[in-house]
């Protein structure tokens, strides 16, 4: 799909597989690399000089009704703190018949919102009947908006080089505005060099249409995201909407950004962001220990050595009618102990009725593996069935290791036999 | 014959004194690679462990030594400049081992790479190996075996499958290659197929992915119209849920890009065989290719 009409070489650089990098765009906009809350990207817009609209964080605890009266502008937005999307549209378990975006116009309605929001338990689409607990409320000036635009540079993975993407339809998802207005939507990549040039923006303002001044200021705001995006490490640092206000000037009033968490160890004030209330327990109890781990929606855990082969993993006992209960590579270098964490956080989930180990050693080494296994399951008195797959490195030890603990472990030949013995024990 | 190195490839370890890079050094002069020098900046002028000599900085190495390819087991903060060194000093092929490098550092990396004639493996991956003839990276020696097929993966482990079940069904590799599950790495599935295709001693090829990106889906494109010898493939991560990160940074779908059903598509609509199950992957070449 082409996103502008013009025959320009500007034009061709802006039509380059288009709708792929939207939708890595829409990757990014997942939790796994690292998130921010809204209030915590509104402070970093602040720190790189992008207008935010005036505003004030409260949690429970906090003075919440004299924090807002004293506020001196009384047309309010009261937004819950969570990291889940489509907040307002969203409802409370405590129901006070409003989402987890609300705007009044008195500083006491403000009040009683904010209120109702914080410690109650706001479900959205995006996290189920589950929902999740409000600890923030972002409460700020309600902004007369004349038109709203979206505004975003993020790392292209295909062209391996960051890119720009402004839109005049702000305000809607992005995928929403490439799908129906293809036509608003342009892109240009920046080249990491040289980094995001003043022309570049500017050939995008006056194509939508901002008059000089306005054009001038989308350029500073711009390069100003372009500053954070790469001093900050991010895969995404998105503004939307970015929003034109009834007396002319540029504000970002909601703001997405995204962290690369391979940078995280020379960024530890955004480290520091990290909020665990918002984190499965078990995921965040792995990453303490080295491991990655997800949680997923089965009852057959599995404990891999490498990211393909623990999809892999999963895979196999899905084809063998079971359902897997997490992703888990226990990594490159895992050591007994790392192990033996692996499988206590895999005992923390109830729905666990089995356990499948596929070890393919390289660096790691099988009979390391194995010794980790027994005390582990001693350690832990270990109930459930438990399937073990060695190959590789020091096969042959791990194997004699884990026959001769006396434990009832079941030792498979390869992957389709363990993951075929793993859901019939499992059954 | 095989692809990018052979019993004649000299290699330069970077990081030759760190806890791996003493290890795999190891390893790979015991499979009878031919590792000439060794880089630890201030340790220069020693020997390590097995005699090989160390220099301060590449290009020293290169005035003394000489070196085709290097191999890299520095830590990810000072990757990035290590591949960069490598490609400075005219290193035809560079195979980095580091895991977690940041992404705006390899978005530096790959401008370098463009305006060179280095060709990078990785980086997080396990690295090059043309069996009985020289191994650059960490995989267990003992599963490979000479042979015919070429083997390209983004997954190690993975890659290991696969390499496993072709010599247990008494056949063996050309030359296998670890690309890496990272969001930029140097050499694509694209990039390993063009050169097996090419390469007179391969004769079939195995192609292993998994979920997130379009790097299988572009090869199979290639294949469709370039390669006649056969391809069997293996895809992981059908089950994987949708918008998480499955431990590759690479590794997430995105939208209709990335997800399986995209690949299998893609794949399948090229002729290549795909493989069920990760247990089927060499039955599913040897469906297509007779030994």
């Amino acid at each position: 799909m082409h996103v502008s009409s013009a025959t320009t070489i500007v034009a061709q650089i802006v039509e380059i597989s288009c709708i792929p990098n939207v939708a890595i765009h829409t990757a990014l906009r997942y939790r796994n690399s690292m998130n921010i809350h809204e209030y915590q990207a509104q402070n970093l817009f602040e720190e790189f000089e992008i207008p935010i609209p005036r505003g004030i964080v409260l949690r429970a605890g906090d003075e919440i009704s004299y924090s807002i009266m004293t506020l001196d502008f009384c047309k309010i937005c009261v937004k819950a703190q969570i990291y889940s999307g489509g907040r307002g549209r969203g409802r409370f378990r405590r129901d006070f018949g409003h989402g987890g975006v609300k705007i009044v116009n008195s500083r006491e309605e403000a009040v009683a919102v904010a209120k109702n929001m914080i410690s109650n338990v706001l479900i959205t689409e995006q996290t189920g009947e589950m929902g999740c607990v409000v600890n923030a409320v972002y409460v700020t000036e309600a902004i007369e908006v004349e038109n709203e635009y979206y505004a975003a540079i993020f790392l292209d993975r295909k062209l391996r080089r960051p890119a720009l993407m402004i839109s005049s339809g702000g305000g809607m998802e992005i995928e929403a505005v490439a799908e129906n207005f293809p036509e608003k939507l342009h892109r240009m990549v920046i080249d990491p060099l040289f980094g995001l040039r003043s022309y570049q923006i500017r050939d995008i303002a006056y194509r939508i249409g901002l008059p000089k001044d306005l054009s001038n200021e989308m350029v500073r705001i711009l390069l100003s995201l372009y500053g954070l995006f790469t001093h900050k490490d991010c895969l995404l640092a998105e503004i939307n909407p970015l929003a034109l206000t009834k007396d002319g000037r540029f504000i970002a009033l909601d703001g997405k950004i995204t962290f690369d968490d391979n940078a995280l160890f020379r960024h530890p004030e955004i480290a520091e962001l990290r909020d665990p209330d918002e984190e499965d327990p078990r995921e965040a109890e792995a990453v303490n220990y080295g491991l990655s781990y997800i949680t997923l929606d089965g009852n057959i855990a599995c404990l891999v050595n490498g990211a393909g082969l623990a999809m892999a993993t999963m895979d196999s006992i899905k084809h063998h009618g079971g359902s897997p209960a997490n992703f888990l590579d226990i990594g490159g270098g895992a050591n007994g102990k790392q192990i033996a964490r692996a499988l206590e956080i895999i005992l923390m989930d109830s729905r666990v009725r089995g356990i499948l180990v596929n070890i393919f050693g390289g660096i790691v080494k099988c009979d390391v593996v194995a010794g980790g296994i027994v005390n582990a399951v001693r350690t832990t008195k270990l109930s459930l069935p438990l399937v073990v797959r060695l190959e590789g490195t020091n096969v042959e030890i791990g194997k004699q290791l884990l026959n001769e603990s006396g434990l009832e472990i079941t030792l498979a030949t390869d992957l389709d036999d363990a993951a075929r013995r793993i859901v019939a024990l499992a059954k | 014959m095989s692809i990018l190195v052979n019993k004649d490839t000299r290699v330069v370890v970077c990081g030759i004194t760190g806890k791996s890079g003493t290890f795999h050094t190891k390893q790979c002069l015991a499979y009878g690679t031919k590792i000439v020098a060794g880089i630890t900046p201030g340790k220069g002028g020693q020997l390590s462990e097995d005699g090989i000599p160390i220099f301060n900085s590449v290009r020293e190495s290169m005035e003394n030594e000489g070196a085709d390819a290097a191999l890299i087991f520095v830590p990810p903060l000072f990757a990035a400049e290590s591949i960069m060194e490598c490609i400075d000093a005219n290193l035809k092929l560079v195979v980095c081992i580091s895991e977690g490098i940041p992404v705006h550092d390899m978005v530096e990396v790959n401008e370098k790479l463009e305006r060179s004639n280095t060709r990078l493996i990785g980086p997080n991956c396990p690295g090059i190996i043309t069996p009985g003839e020289c191994k650059i990276g960490i995989m267990p020696a003992y599963i490979h075996r000479p042979g015919p097929i070429g083997i390209v993966s983004r997954s190690g482990t993975l890659s290991y499958e696969a390499v496993w079940q072709v010599t247990q069904r008494g056949s063996g590799q050309s030359t296998c290659i670890g690309i890496g599950g990272d969001l930029i790495v140097g050499t694509t599935h694209l990039d390993a197929i063009k050169m097996f295709n090419d390469d007179p001693a391969t004769e079939a090829i195995i192609m292993v992915g998994e979920i997130g990106g379009d790097s299988e889906e572009i090869a199979a494109d290639y294949v469709k119209t370039h390669v006649k010898k056969p391809v069997a493939a293996f895809i992981a991560g059908r089950t994987a849920p949708k918008g998480r990160r499955m431990g590759h940074a690479g590794a997430i779908v995105a939208g209709k890009i990335g997800t399986a059903e995209s690949k299998l598509h893609a794949l399948e609509d090229a002729g290549i065989v795909v493989a069920e199950t990760p247990t089927a992957i060499a039955d599913a070449l040897f469906s297509v290719y007779e030994k």
